[in-house]
């Protein structure tokens, strides 16, 4: 489960920045996971469709990955669902008020060399990391 | 339609990146950010390959300007530190790492482990609804609707 996968990881990293890069190109707009999200939560507008069709794509993704043959890669929740109704609202709530998320800031903000994003991404990790810390080592949950 | 099109392509592509990265599978993107225990630095290499491909498509995307399927460029050009900015990164992270989801390998789980995904979007959704009953931020973003 732990197991260290860098070719995956780099290959699957490429699909994702390929991804990003094509929307750049073709739709000339950020792939921001969370700004797409939160977008369709606003009264429709023209902008409704693209962002329903890309989350939509995102949703179907594990299909086109067993169509291609693939199986599924192991899937493994361990919270708990009160922990992760918690970590959905923690999520929600804080993408939005910090303008991004992994994908917005991590992926394309730094890709563009853009100071907020790089500072976003290393406030998330930072804090992320700290919290895996207390929960799996001092409380030992 | 075009748009549309292009745009659920994207989201295809994304989602199948995630998937074949791992970092749709919490269990490894907790244990990428447990450093100090059975370290998996996998994630790195995700983040290095994302990295490396949009950098490049940002710049060939600013070098011709004008994208296929759209009159103009939609990036933020916001470049200031705003309180915001940190504490919606903070309160992301904590989220982030009490369940090993972000929104992107969230959606994409939704088929996979229907339960557990489906109560993270559902709280990630009220959550989102939530900070728009904040009052709104000022200075306002230079682009509407096209924050990162």
């Amino acid at each position: 489960m732990d197991g260290f996968t860098p070719v995956s990881a780099l290959a699957g990293g490429a699909l994702i920045g390929t991804s990003a890069a094509l929307f750049l190109l073709l739709n000339g707009r950020i792939a921001g996971i969370s700004g797409i999200l939160g977008g369709l939560l606003t009264p429709p507008s023209r902008e409704t469709g693209w962002r329903a069709a890309f989350v939509a794509g995102l949703v179907l993704a594990p299909f086109a990955y067993a169509g291609l043959g693939g199986s599924l890669p192991p899937v493994t929740v361990d919270a708990s669902f009160p922990l992760l109704a918690v970590a959905g609202l923690l999520v929600g709530f804080g993408s939005r008020l910090g303008a991004g998320c992994t994908s917005g800031h991590g992926v394309c903000g730094i890709g563009r060399g853009s100071p907020r994003s790089v500072v976003a991404t290393g406030t998330f990790m930072a804090v992320a990391i700290l919290t895996v810390l207390v929960v799996r080592h001092l409380v030992g949950a | 339609m075009a748009k549309t099109a292009s745009a659920f392509a994207v989201g295809l592509l994304f989602g199948l990146g995630l998937l074949v990265s791992g970092m749709a599978d919490p269990a490894k993107v907790l244990a990428f950010l447990d450093v100090t225990g059975r370290w998996d630095p996998s994630l790195a290499f995700v983040m290095a390959g994302a990295v490396a491909v949009s950098a490049t498509g940002y710049l060939v995307a600013r070098r011709r300007g004008r994208p296929l399927l759209a009159s103009r460029l939609e990036i933020p050009n916001r470049r200031d530190l705003d309180p915001r900015l940190i504490a919606g990164a903070a309160v992301f992270g904590l989220g982030w790492g009490l369940a090993g989801l972000c929104p992107g390998p969230a959606l994409t789980l939704l088929t996979v482990a229907p339960a557990q995904a489906v109560t993270f979007v559902v709280a990630m959704v009220i959550g989102m609804l939530a900070f728009r009953l904040l009052p709104a931020a000022a200075p306002k973003p230079a682009v509407q609707g096209a924050d990162a």
